[in-house]
């Protein structure tokens, strides 16, 4: 059985393309892309860009142990429904992530409920306590694409050194995410002017900067593929773009909300504001932006992180850390940075196809014959407005509930298959 | 009480100084001596009947005696029935939403609620989804407003008397705070509350209790404690909360009574008409000392009558003329 998707923009940033074309697909494979293909079964993309299905390399997806905020299989709902096809999912799950048995879980679990790509990442040290290594080299045999102990830092410089000597040893990336827990503890939004008005303990800057530098003068000694998470402060993106320029393997992502929004969204307690590392100023955005134009910035990912209702429906301070953002990622980037020209479209979807696929090497993020049919398909100029019954995620955790954004999908394809809209 | 027709109240609750309006203060300023007159009646009924037949419930997660006292003797003296309840956990500790909390609480048909909480911004979530009148009686760090009022309103009855001028506001009054800045709801309360009245306000504290972006909030900062009491017409010391010692921001209660106490040394710098105020309880001694507390300049009992009168008028004002869903 043949499919055509006709009459779309084909946008490929690996091989340059983007240009007016179908593309025909044949048991899951691109077989042809080109003018005036056939096929039996016709998908039309007029006005559409068709891409490679999008890769987010930062998603928890909750499974096992808290199910009740999201699972395998709605993580993977949500992500279709946002146009990605192949996410990495992070480890700080109950039990973690931690040993090649709890990683055949995840894939098992992928296999039977996911309609999507999961990619897992397994923690680096056991526990994620931070102080013993992780069997990384079986890891990466059972299908682990990125050590990381995400969600905390590791406190003990000599043991951070380490992990990045064996998992450069290994082949796999680390993912940082980057904060100094003495200076942030207790805090629940950025150290800052509304902070202070709200009396809302609060992070500085230099939580997340400090430990951004040590982790990056650890790879620097050792070697290793560092890759800095949701970068949130115009210093932490400087810092990056000089430690590059000295030829440092340091990449880094932007997350969505970190690019759209300020502190200011924390003003009326909303915890669906409330995300760690947090909100942060507007020239921290200016910062990222500047960063993402330069290629400082590698590529963008949600730090997809569902929370229910009834956790996040409490005092400020005690609500939890975290976002989803897989169903707002491209229509935000849309939005956000090509609409007001700092980036072009082609760029936008480097950054969230190819680029973050080469970083975990994951073989994914490209359009190309004899590849596989993982194809996202979306009108860039359609506007709609967010709303809960939209989600597929088991969680509602959004700041962005009711507001209107422009780029909305339209197909989601993994390998052949329809896997949005939604069969059930 | 000039101008009553153009400054009608509307709001539904008092969440913060930050929401109100120069008039809004104004209003209630206005409406509180009726009420402090109620409690000075000689014929011994100190009640009125604008609540009556009212529920005003006290819901206070954390430990409180003095506003919660002050909140539930305003109500009875407003005639209202009064309930109060101690909460010392946090809605999800309990596993509830702090709405499952308040609906409980308003299933009891409940007209006011007084709430005290430990987290900054409890009053603010529930006050948009909850057809009772809240007023914050405290919310973490973030707020007191009905303190920052019974503030105003004293200094004002002050300036009045000393300028014999019955008409007097607190334009131009200077306002010096000294203490734990970064901790202090009252503080926030207060600097907003001044600001809009068109005081100034000067901080001073260790440089470790004061946030780095007050500056923000249109305030003066100084860690030397003669200078920032030298031109001030009100010296406003706060508690100093002695476990912050064991947290590391200052070194010892010796050196903080040495750099920032007001006692009889402190206050010889200050101006002769300089009134002395604290939203108590006062750690004697040490943010304060006993001869200042007690002193002339003192008027931190006036404050606690005033608090009365002010927590009466503004639940009368909500009632009474406040939007309700």
């Amino acid at each position: 059985m043949s499919m055509v998707i006709k009459g779309g923009r084909v946008v490929d940033p690996a091989s340059g393309r983007s240009e007016l074309a179908d593309v025909r697909i044949e048991n899951g494979v691109v077989t042809a892309i080109g003018p005036k293909l056939t096929g039996e079964e016709v998908i039309d993309a007029t006005g559409c860009v068709v891409c490679p299905g999008l890769v987010d390399i930062h998603v928890h997806f909750r499974e096992p142990g808290f199910e009740s905020k999201e699972t395998i299989r709605t993580g993977s709902r949500a992500a279709a429904i946002g146009g990605f096809t192949t996410v990495v999912t992070m480890a700080n799950t109950n039990p973690a992530i931690d040993n090649a048995g709890m990683v055949e879980f995840v894939n098992r679990r992928a296999r039977e409920t996911a309609c999507i790509k999961i990619r897992p990442a397994a923690c680096a040290t056991k526990g994620m306590q931070g102080k013993e290594l992780t069997e990384m080299a079986e890891l990466k045999e059972v299908g682990v694409v990125a050590v990381t102990d995400d969600g905390k830092d590791i406190p003990n410089s000599a043991v951070m050194r380490r992990v990045l000597e064996y998992a450069n040893m290994v082949g796999l990336p680390y993912l940082a995410h980057c904060e100094d827990h003495d200076l942030s503890k207790g805090g629940a939004m950025n150290e800052g002017r509304v902070s202070t008005v709200l009396g809302i303990p609060a992070i500085p800057k230099a939580a997340e900067e400090i430990a951004l530098d040590r982790n990056i003068r650890l790879a620097a000694i050792t070697g290793a593929h560092i890759h800095i998470q949701h970068v949130t402060t115009a210093e932490g993106i400087d810092t990056i773009r000089h430690f590059k320029a000295k030829g440092v393997r340091v990449t880094c992502e932007a997350s969505p909300h970190h690019f759209s929004l300020t502190d200011e969204a924390v003003r009326d307690f909303n915890a669906n504001a409330k995300m760690n590392p947090p909100l942060r100023e507007q020239g921290d955005i200016d910062g990222i932006i500047a960063g993402i134009q330069d290629g400082t910035v590698d590529c963008i990912a949600t730090d997809h992180a569902p929370h229910t209702p009834t956790e996040k429906e409490v005092e400020f301070a005690d609500a939890p850390f975290g976002i989803i953002g897989l169903e707002t990622s491209l229509a935000l980037t849309l939005t956000k940075l090509v609409q007001p020209g700092h980036i072009t479209l082609e760029r936008a979807i480097a950054l969230m196809t190819v680029e973050g696929s080469k970083l975990c090497n994951l073989d994914a993020g490209e359009l190309k014959v004899g590849g596989a049919a993982d194809i996202c398909v979306f009108n860039p100029d359609e506007e709609w407005t967010v709303r809960v019954e939209d989600f597929g995620s088991r969680s509602r955790n959004s700041p962005f509930l009711g507001e209107r954004l422009t780029g909305k999908v339209k197909y989601t394809l993994c390998e052949g298959k329809v896997v949005f809209p939604l069969s059930d | 009480m000039p101008d009553s027709d153009r400054r009608v109240w509307t709001k539904k609750d008092l969440v913060g100084m930050e929401d109100l309006s120069r008039d809004e203060i104004e209003l209630i300023l206005d409406t509180a001596p009726q009420f402090v007159e109620v409690s000075r009646r000689e014929s011994g009924i100190k009640k009125v009947p604008l609540l009556q037949g009212r529920l005003v419930v006290n819901w206070f997660h954390e430990a409180s005696t003095r506003t919660r006292t002050s909140f539930e003797l305003a109500a009875k003296r407003l005639s209202a029935d009064t309930l109060s309840m101690a909460a010392s956990t946090s809605s999800s500790v309990k596993g509830e939403t702090l709405h499952d909390t308040l609906h409980n609480i308003e299933a009891m048909n409940t007209d006011v609620i007084v709430l005290r909480h430990s987290a900054a911004g409890a009053p603010h979530i529930l006050a948009k989804s909850h057809a009772s009148h809240i007023i914050n009686a405290g919310d973490g760090r973030h707020e007191h407003p009905t303190q920052a009022l019974l503030d105003a309103f004293t200094i004002r009855e002050h300036i009045r008397a000393q300028r014999n001028d019955p008409t007097a506001n607190l334009e131009g009054v200077k306002v010096t705070i000294v203490g734990d800045i970064e901790h202090s709801r009252v503080a926030r309360s207060n600097i907003f509350c001044l600001k809009k009245l068109g005081a100034e306000v000067t901080l001073c504290g260790p440089a470790t209790l004061i946030p780095p972006h007050i500056g923000h909030m249109g305030v003066n900062v100084t860690y030397n404690l003669r200078e920032a009491i030298r031109e001030a017409d009100i010296i406003y010391a706060l508690r100093i909360q002695l476990e912050r010692q064991h947290d590391g921001l200052f070194p010892s209660l010796r050196e903080y009574i040495r750099l920032f106490r007001i006692d009889s040394d402190a206050m010889k710098h200050a101006k002769p008409t300089a009134l002395v105020m604290h939203p108590g309880p006062i750690n004697r001694d040490i943010e304060l000392s006993t001869t200042v507390a007690d002193g002339p300049r003192s008027i931190i009992l006036e404050q606690v009558s005033n608090g009365v009168a002010i927590r009466m008028a503004v639940m009368h004002l909500l009632v009474n003329s406040g939007k309700r869903r």
